[in-house]
């Protein structure tokens, strides 16, 4: 029976971590479908959306419209990024895409520096109540609130993507940019909304995570490469196995960290990438195709 | 066209010569310990870019994982003197071998990868490579790093001031440049350039594309273990923090912005981040009265961006133009003794790139 309670405690924890690596995951995919960027500066959106919530909260507002708030400004940010920085460099090389959005990255690093400190700060969490007892696992109600969340987000993208007319624009652009051009897409508005939808659900994820684990200038980095290994071993190009992948990654680190050390997580996760990009580039889940990179 | 080979070709001796004169000059005009430590810096960046200048501009490969090797020649150094006993040399010995062996095993599947992709496993290395840093204690010392590293000692010469290091890094930096230079102006070189072009189109006239990607990642893994051991002994302590997955980014940050695709992308790269880091020190506490080093990275990050959407090629390239202009100004009309240092079989090589050898490998 301990085993048991032991198992469902690691395995809410990995979905947990893992439904808010998904929501930057997630981000990831649909920029990187669209621009062609596999946005370095994704994991700080996640950390703006926390820090913002943070401050508004401080500032007396209700939790609600502070969550509410802070996910649209890092929307507006997401969207001042994308014109200031991928859109006039669209047609850079690939080290050079890659070094923009890590100078964005550095920015928006030092910025939050600027204005909130190296104290990490934290929130309270979203709903009073102590812990539940599911099959002798003690689980905090912030878990739960955090894979509801998530899951949600994710249904409302799902629903973006498949029944409104933009949402479907921005697909063609991803499985065809210039064959939706024809057909009188922009695949530059496209970008710039799916780069600012990526950064508003960077941002829920880190306001989710922030009564968790707190919330600190320096965040974003770790929160972002995790989310890299989900979507990678998604597969870049399928959303709905990015997410699996971040269930994956966080289970499998919640595992590492209950059961043996937690020195090892980041470096367990990352021999994952490495073993996927070897064997299975096109990601775990990719049906075996003539095209291999 | 012979004759533009051979002005390429010579150009870029006079340039190593003069730039030679110029870096051992500097400590004898500026006799100042934070000129020449600052200089030492460069140097080791300059070494470390040169070789990721190579395996990106040359043969179009990235790597996000390159501090991987600077710390394995650092701790190969500081195991090998501290723990062992054995005098500095064998300490770079071993780490260059251990990087070659490293950057063999990790090459081979890794370099088979592209764009996005090979970034990303190369970041994936340095991580995991930095979390060894931390976790193996026992060699490593863990977070606490390894202090008392000895300064080198070769063949009975000890480097024991600022003064003898800067020579130190500077001869290796410069015989780095050289190497690097040789190397792309070879058949090797042109084998790169082309599959920096297209590796399918290399693939299908006969270039052995696995073998040279693989070749120029061992040696950019060399330099950067080389760099990292000499920079254990002169500073002599380690902690994983030095080599951890930024560092990597700014090597990447240093080549790219130093330009990629030329011989000296590695060292303006490298001269212009400690510099730029160096006067942001200096700059920023008059104009913000609290909180400098953030506004520091600000600035440093959104020039970052100002200049790759504007100057993609990075700087070097420009410099390069410059020098070149001043040097034809400089002569006239003269150019028959440019034919002298070009041997036969060289010429019938390279006839078909000047350009390239002179604007980058794009």
């Amino acid at each position: 029976m301990e085993h048991l309670s032991q198992f469902v405690q690691l395995i809410f924890s990995g979905l947990t971590i893992g439904s808010i690596y998904a929501l930057i995951a997630i981000g990831f995919v649909i920029t990187y479908n669209i621009t062609g960027v596999l946005n370095f500066a994704q994991g700080e959106f996640a950390m703006l959306g926390a820090m913002i919530c943070i401050s508004m909260v401080s500032l007396g507002l209700s939790k609600i419209l502070a969550v509410w708030i802070s996910v649209l400004f890092v929307f507006i940010i997401g969207a001042l990024f994308e014109r200031v920085t991928i859109y006039p460099a669209r047609h850079s090389s690939v080290p050079t895409l890659i070094i923009i959005t890590i100078g964005v990255s550095i920015a928006l690093r030092g910025i939050a520096l600027l204005i909130w400190g190296t104290e990490p700060r934290s929130l309270s969490p979203f709903t009073e109540g102590g812990a539940l007892n599911i099959l002798g696992a003690v689980i905090q109600p912030q878990s739960l609130w955090a894979i509801g969340v998530s899951f949600l987000s994710l249904l409302l993208m799902y629903l973006f993507f498949e029944k409104t007319f933009t949402g479907k624009a921005v697909t063609a652009c991803v499985i065809n940019g210039f064959a939706s051009r024809l057909m009188g897409i922009q695949p530059e508005k496209m970008s710039l909304i799916s780069i600012s939808i990526s950064a508003a659900l960077g941002a829920v994820g880190g306001i989710i995570i922030a009564p968790i684990s707190g919330a600190s200038y320096n965040m974003g980095l770790m929160l972002g490469m995790k989310a890299f290994i989900a979507a990678v071993i998604g597969g870049l190009s399928n959303a709905p196995a990015a997410i699996a992948g971040a269930m994956i990654i966080g289970i499998l680190e919640s595992f590492t960290e209950g059961l043996w050390t937690s020195g090892y997580k980041d470096a367990i996760s990352f021999a994952v990438l490495l073993l996927v990009l070897f064997f299975l580039p096109n990601g775990i889940f990719a049906k075996i195709s003539g095209k291999r990179v | 066209m012979r004759g533009e080979v051979q002005k390429i070709y010579n150009r870029s001796v006079k340039g190593i010569i003069f730039f030679a004169i110029i870096v051992f000059l500097i400590p004898i005009l500026i006799p100042s310990t934070y000129v020449t430590s600052t200089l030492i810096m460069i140097g080791l960046y300059t070494l470390i870019c040169t070789g990721l200048t190579m395996l990106m501009g040359y043969a179009g490969q990235i790597s996000l994982g390159h501090a991987a090797f600077y710390g394995i020649g650092a701790y190969a150094s500081s195991f090998i003197t501290v723990k062992l006993g054995y005098p500095g040399i064998v300490g770079i010995l071993v780490g260059t071998l251990f990087a070659v062996l490293i950057a063999y095993i990790v090459g081979i599947p890794t370099l088979k990868l592209t764009g996005h992709y090979l970034a990303l496993a190369t970041l994936g290395f340095g991580v995991i490579v930095f979390i060894l840093f931390k976790q193996l204690k026992s060699v490593t010392g863990g977070l606490e790093g390894v202090s008392g590293i000895p300064s080198l000692n070769l063949f009975g010469y000890e480097f024991d001031t600022d003064f003898k290091y800067y020579y130190l890094i500077w001869i290796l930096a410069l015989l780095g440049i050289l190497l690097a230079r040789n190397v792309i102006q070879s058949r090797v070189g042109r084998a790169l350039r082309s599959i920096h072009g297209s590796e399918i189109a290399s693939d299908a006239i006969g270039v052995d594309i696995r073998k040279y990607k693989l070749q120029v990642f061992i040696m950019s893994a060399m330099y950067a273990s080389i760099a990292g051991s000499i920079y254990a002994h002169y500073i002599s302590f380690i902690n994983p923090m030095l080599f951890d997955p930024t560092t990597s980014i700014n090597f990447l940050i240093m080549s790219v912005v130093g330009g990629s695709g030329t011989i000296w992308g590695g060292l303006v790269g490298s001269l212009l981040f400690v510099l730029l880091g160096e006067v942001l020190k200096e700059v920023m506490p008059l104009l913000f009265t609290q909180a400098s080093d953030q506004v520091q990275i600000v600035f440093f990050g959104i020039l970052l961006v100002i200049l790759l959407i504007y100057m993609p090629q990075g700087l070097a390239p420009g410099f390069e133009k410059l020098w070149n202009g001043m040097i034809r100004r400089m002569r006239g009309r003269d150019n028959d003794s440019y034919k002298k240092t070009v041997t036969e079989g060289d010429q019938r090589e390279k006839k078909e790139i000047p350009a390239q050898a002179a604007g980058g490998g794009q």
